[in-house]
């Protein structure tokens, strides 16, 4: 029996069969898709995260609190109130000549309100200083960023994120207008003067809903950033190495100035490179991606044994169609082949119309908003065949096992059934 | 042709060994025309059987045209055949959902055949039935069914033609017709048939008839070597 007579008499039996058929593909269609798609959904989250700290800047090293002196409560001046890092640290490490330090610059974040004329938008404010821009490379739209001037004289004025802009002064240019900031559930307002507006980051770069302001100019009117020692509170240090610099070495010499500094033997601080952040990031999404496709392949698994089920019960039934072939010169190999074709054409069929569900399905959610945030999706060519494979196997381990109990059947025996 | 010496089959049911057939020789040459009769556990089927290679016997020897092949392998006999015998039963055997065309084609694609289509078309003409060629089982009434059971053992051009009761399930007057038909193509055409039956009426188409008892042949009417007796 040649190949293509095998495959033409499997086909018959699939036709002829067309809704059992089509309910044994279904399993391995969903298992294949549902691989595809959730694995590009691990992988999209990942490329998101990693694309979003690499949007940060370039050649970052950042210093936060340790995680036992900040609460829970981040974002909140209560919170801020037992950060452990001051602005004197960020000047500290910039005037020191540590080798590989380009820029540095102090923040505080805190949560508000920005209101505009009618407008109003909840936004995170990013109190810095004039390097900021530089340290995280961002770029003007339209006026100028906080320049070193603002910071001497503490004054009152707002760069915008793009987004942040467009909620408060749709279509309109905002430099010059007024923005008020409420802090603290609205117990302190401020006015501030807008003086530039942000470029829209790429990505889901969290600049676009922030309003960037002096800390100088906010200090006085936020007691809460004192230290009893008169020095300002800080969330976050961003250093920027040089290009080419060793971060490594950047870090230790920075944790080691700070350890003097704190005059502490353990660090109440946390120092991490971008690539620090990108791995733990990976970790994460490694791990859920794992646990997608794990869940994927169960189902994948399911289908198979669906196939192998229905191949059972069709050998069951059609134990006169192969005492028939047998009596008109069918060799044992011959119906094995038969059955195996069977079992793989309806498998490989599941497979392809998987797989096109797969992609499909995928860059039909690449995009989409999921939980209020946008999805990414990014389809991977070896689940493809990682998948195309498993259904080919699974079609093959499906019908040798039902096309050998074929073999076992005594053709006078199998004649005989009715 | 077809030489059988001394053949016995046994088969172990549980504890007890039946003997379908205990020491049957017999010699069928080209063109014959056999009706093997004998009561239901005579050992007539069973012979059939072993004649048409679906079985293997448990002793003794065959010869298919001076060729040994009661130790064939069982690829060898599929094959074998496949092209040497063709079939015909009581209940048609024929695959639901299959054209006549196709269910003719069928011994071709394992023997490999090329030109299928022309040559299970002429074997259906044969039968009388080029105007059924695409007809589905369920659309031939009884007759018309085991003509193309017919065709299909007909159509790999066999040694023998092997029928089982095939007019075990026809009307006396559709049955009187296939037997007209299978007359005619060994009288016209040299076929050789072995018909098994246990209906007088049946067997006395057959120019020679094999009676089976117990599973022993116990009378045949034109022995030409020593039937009944072994060796």
């Amino acid at each position: 029996m040649s190949a293509l007579d095998a495959f033409r008499t499997a086909l018959r039996a699939i036709v002829a069969n067309r809704l059992r058929s089509a309910l044994t593909s279904l399993g391995l269609v969903i298992g294949v898709s549902s691989v595809i798609v959730l694995i590009a959904v691990g992988q999209g989250t990942q490329r998101g995260v990693t694309d979003r700290i690499r949007g940060l800047g370039t050649d970052l090293v950042f210093v936060e609190p340790s995680a036992e002196a900040t609460t829970s409560q981040t974002g909140s001046l209560a919170g801020l109130a037992q950060s452990t890092l001051v602005q004197s640290d960020a000047t500290a490490i910039a005037v020191n000549g540590i080798p590989g330090v380009a820029a540095v610059a102090a923040q505080v974040a805190v949560d508000a309100q920005a209101v505009a004329g009618p407008e109003n938008v909840g936004v995170g404010i990013v109190a810095t200083s004039s390097a900021y821009a530089e340290v995280r490379d961002l770029e003007i739209r339209s006026g100028s960023f906080l320049t070193a001037v603002h910071d001497e004289d503490r004054a009152l004025v707002a760069v915008l994120g793009a987004r942040v802009s467009e909620t408060l002064y749709p279509g309109l240019d905002p430099v010059g207008q007024e923005v008020r900031l409420s802090f603290v559930g609205g117990r302190i307002t401020l006015a501030f003067t807008v003086v530039g507006v942000l470029e829209e980051q790429g990505g889901a770069s969290e600049a676009n809903d922030q309003v960037f302001i002096p800390l100088s100019g906010v200090a006085n009117r936020l007691r809460v950033l004192f230290t009893p020692t008169g020095d300002l509170r800080v969330t976050q240090i961003d250093i920027q190495t040089e290009s080419g610099a060793d971060e490594e070495r950047v870090k230790e010499d920075v944790g080691n100035l700070l350890l003097f500094l704190h005059d502490t033997p353990e660090p109440d601080f946390v120092i991490q490179s971008q690539d620090d952040l990108i791995s733990a990031a990976t970790e994460v999404s490694n791990t859920l991606s794992i646990l997608l496709g794990s869940i994927a392949g169960i189902s994948l698994l399911v289908g198979g044994i669906g196939v192998m089920n229905i191949m059972l019960v069709s050998v069951t039934e059609r134990t006169r169609e192969i005492g028939i072939r047998r009596a008109v010169g069918a060799t044992a190999g011959d119906i094995v082949k038969q059955f195996v074709t069977e079992a793989l054409t309806l498998s490989l069929f599941g497979g392809v119309v998987g797989i096109a569900l797969g992609i499909g399905g995928s860059l039909a959610l690449d995009g989409r908003e999921l939980g209020g945030q946008a999805m990414t999706t990014l389809i991977q060519p070896q689940s493809i065949a990682a998948a195309f494979l498993v259904a080919a196997v699974v079609g093959f381990a499906s019908g040798s096992y039902p096309a050998y109990r074929a073999t076992t059947l005594d053709p006078i025996a199998a004649l005989r059934n009715e | 042709m077809i030489r059988l010496r001394d053949i016995t089959r046994v088969y172990a049911t549980g504890e007890t060994a039946v003997h379908a057939l205990s020491g049957v020789s017999l010699d069928i040459g080209r063109g014959e025309f056999v009706a093997i009769r004998g009561q239901s556990g005579s050992g007539k089927s069973t012979l059939m059987n072993i004649i048409g290679l679906l079985d293997r016997p448990s002793s003794g020897e065959y010869a298919l045209g001076g060729r040994d092949v009661a130790r064939l392998s069982e690829d060898a006999r599929a094959r074998l055949r496949g092209g040497a015998f063709g079939f015909v039963f009581q209940s048609y055997n024929l695959l639901p959902r299959m054209t006549a065309l196709e269910q003719v084609e069928l011994p071709l694609i394992y023997q490999g055949t090329p030109d299928r289509r022309r040559r299970a078309a002429e074997a259906l003409v044969r039968v009388g039935l080029h105007d059924r060629i695409a007809h589905r089982p369920t659309e031939l009434s009884g007759g018309e069914q085991q003509r193309v059971a017919i065709a299909r053992s007909l159509v790999v051009d066999p040694l023998v033609l092997l029928a089982d009761e095939p007019t075990g399930a026809l009307d006396t007057a559709t049955g009187r017709d296939l037997m007209t038909l299978l007359t005619g193509l060994v009288e016209q055409q040299g076929l050789t048939v072995v018909l098994v039956t246990h209906e007088a009426e049946v067997a006395a188409y057959a120019r020679r008839a094999v009676r089976m008892r117990d599973g022993r042949v116990v009378k045949d009417s034109d022995a030409p070597v020593a039937a009944g007796s072994a060796r």
